[in-house]
């Protein structure tokens, strides 16, 4: 698959009081036309700041972007200033971003119909009544009923399921090649999830976007995902297609969240298997593996004495996985 | 609906025909008697040493059942018996003595711990306050006492909330309900806000409890999969009404309410294979605003099977065999179930 976002080494930090925050470090992923790629991780392990780097919005200072690529269909973004005229084409018209709470995305003292008819205008040059009614067709496209009356209503008038759709409504009408979903589904009720979901997956399907989503939900990932990245601690810990990984986790995180998340089909009496410990503070990082305090699977020996595990193949079809365990123990079979 | 209650023994709480009805609005411009029924005539019992699930999507009026049993709001209509006293009705000074045994842990355990109070002062404040009297030695060896029952180390005592992780202070939300000794204890959402790799260990955590103490919990959540996991029954609410009660096992296995099988099937499992071979279900539309609820089952507009019977009458809870009730006037069980399916296949 022709890669549209290849991100390379990329390396963001925050410096704060207490010193460098490494919330990304030496991360590589990419995403293929069409393809829903997904990030997991839990709060704080850099799954967000890595898609705000790709973009430039990494708030600055404190964060920077201290090094790596973000080739997005051939052309390093990095090499372009985030004020650029390049980077405020992209931003937007091409690449889309969708937040978890809608309400602090959208101007609350402009009609939605104003917020969308403006972007429409910035990226495509429409005139006015012209970038109304394609606001008026992508609001019907996203499915909210009575879209010219809708048109004129202001944010809070709304559910938090349909200023989510509007999200995807303002992504949709500049028809952006990639669509970047951070949590676009957390603040809402599972039903109206479903929707929103599937909605996000119909502007895949029809018009070959690439997705990206950011989540802690492994349910979501589960359901709608191609490709998923694990993410702890400012690393990508594991990658591979959504049934290899689920199926046969390689990194022990991996592996111990899926086992600490209740399942609806599970037997009643099987004890949900908890990840000890809390995730670490990415400004106290020492050079072992991030994980190695919390990990069940670390070996005395090896684990505790070597520095951070990188990447390795961990099975076919592109599953690999950074641990001591999979690269030392076996070579040592 | 004195039905679900056919129970020999007293239970430990038993709701019957619950209602919480709001002024909705003020001022000269609103309507003069609109009210929210943001509770209508919900029953269901708990026994003791059980735990009782209530899920339910944002707005269904689950947290406001919660705070009608610990009388945050006064029941506008209805009973609530605590091991068979009528405490709706008590005057307050008399439900005093049930407040120590009936507990709350709150959702967010940031805004619920007094963020210039230690851990030894917040949990002193829940020993101290039966009234009597407590030497330091004692209230020092209750404080380390409940610190060990949640799985805090002693040194914690004198920390603040702002210097714990989201877990810690989740268990001292814990350790501070468990202070009072209580029997029965209102969990609010109390997992919710934690990462899922912590909320494992918190869900273990109640479970333990559970068993050590013998507490009785209402476990109030909208996430159907931890529901499950912790509760022996569970109910499900749907705009103020309780719309469908069974057996936990049962949830997965045999709902017969078209909403709780549409929640289900909007929940995913995270297992690649059977999520992928799950029959998908994408509710329609939104929950109606509860000021102007739908006439007859509060469902019917999102409802598939809806007919004029379901548009004119609200559907009692009906006992469907084996402890499990059901407010539908079409349930999915047998013929129509099986129809559902070869329409499917």
């Amino acid at each position: 698959m022709e890669k549209l976002l290849d991100v390379r080494n990329l390396r963001t930090s925050f410096f704060t009081s207490d010193g460098e925050v490494r919330a990304v470090n030496d991360v590589s992923f990419h995403v293929g036309a069409g393809e829903v790629v997904a990030i997991v991780g839990e709060s704080g392990c850099g799954k967000s700041v890595t898609q705000m780097s790709v973009v430039q919005l990494v708030q600055s200072p404190p964060g920077r972007i201290l090094g790596g690529e973000v080739i997005f269909e051939g052309e390093d973004l990095l090499k372009y200033p985030r004020k650029s005229r390049k980077m405020m084409s992209i931003r937007g018209a091409k690449i889309a971003m969708i937040f978890q709470e809608p309400m602090t995305s959208l101007n609350p003292v402009l009609t939605v119909g104003s917020q969308l008819s403006e972007v429409i205008r910035t990226h495509t040059g429409a005139r006015r009544k012209d970038a109304w009614n394609s606001g008026i067709k992508a609001l019907e496209s996203v499915g909210i009923p009575d879209p010219e009356r809708r048109m004129k209503s202001y944010p809070f008038e709304m559910s938090g399921g349909m200023r989510q759709r509007v999200m995807i409504a303002i992504a949709a009408a500049c028809n952006a090649k990639l669509i970047i979903a951070d949590e676009p589904t957390t603040a809402l009720d599972v039903t109206t999830q479903a929707q929103v979901m599937e909605l996000l997956l119909s502007l895949v399907k029809e018009r070959g976007t690439s997705l990206i989503i950011v989540t802690h939900n492994l349910g979501l990932v589960t359901r709608y995902a191609d490709r998923i990245y694990v993410m702890y601690a400012g690393k990508i810990v594991e990658s591979g297609t959504t049934r290899d990984l689920l199926t046969e986790p390689k990194h022990p995180y991996t592996a111990g969240l899926l086992r600490s998340v209740p399942r609806l089909d599970a037997q009643k009496d099987v004890d949900l298997v908890p990840i000890k410990g809390s995730p670490p503070n990415l400004a106290e990082l020492d050079w072992r593996c991030a994980f190695l305090p919390r990990c069940r699977c670390a070996l005395e020996g090896t684990c505790d004495k070597l520095k951070q595990p990188v990447l390795a193949p961990a099975g076919e079809r592109e599953h690999f996985a950074a641990c001591h365990l999979l690269t030392e123990v076996s070579e040592n079979d | 609906m004195t039905d679900l209650s056919v129970k020999n023994s007293t239970p430990l709480l038993q709701v019957e025909g619950l209602h919480m009805s709001f002024p909705a609005g003020s001022g000269i411009a609103s309507k003069k008697h609109a009210v929210v029924r943001a509770v209508d005539n919900v029953s269901f019992t708990i026994e003791e040493g059980k735990t009782f699930g209530l899920v339910g999507e944002s707005g269904c009026g689950k947290t406001t059942v919660g705070k009608c049993i610990l009388r945050v709001y006064r029941a506008t209509g209805g009973k609530i018996f605590y091991m068979g006293t009528d405490i709706t009705g008590l005057p307050d000074k008399q439900f005093n003595s049930f407040r120590r045994e009936i507990q709350l842990i709150f959702q967010d355990p940031y805004g619920s711990l007094d963020p210039r109070q230690s851990v030894y002062s917040i949990l002193k404040e829940a020993i101290v306050c039966d009234g009597k009297r407590h030497s330091k030695e004692q209230i020092r060896a209750r404080v380390n006492e409940l610190l060990g029952l949640v799985e805090l180390a002693p040194a914690m005592s004198g920390r603040y909330p702002h210097e714990m992780s989201g877990g810690q202070r989740q268990r001292l939300g814990i350790a501070r309900a468990l202070a009072c000794e209580p029997k029965l204890v209102v969990c609010d959402e109390p997992v919710s806000a934690l990462d899922v790799s912590i909320q494992a260990q918190i869900i273990n955590l109640f479970k333990e409890l559970q068993k050590k103490l013998g507490l009785t919990y209402l476990f109030i959540a909208h996430d159907l999969a931890v529901v499950r996991h912790i509760a022996d029954t569970i109910g499900v609410m749907y705009l103020g009404h309780l719309v469908e009660v069974m057996d936990a096992e049962k949830l997965y296995t045999s709902p017969v309410h078209p909403y709780t099988r549409a929640l289900l099937s909007a929940v995913p499992i995270t297992d690649y294979d059977v999520e992928r071979s799950r029959r998908r279900e994408v509710l329609q539309g939104e929950v109606p605003s509860p000021i102007n609820a739908p006439s007859g089952c509060p469902f019917h507009p999102r409802c598939k099977y809806a007919t004029d019977v379901c548009r004119q009458t609200m559907p009692e809870l009906r006992d469907m065999g084996d402890g499990h009730f059901s407010a539908c006037h079409h349930p999915c069980t047998g013929a129509a179930l099986q129809q559902e399916q070869t329409a499917q296949g």
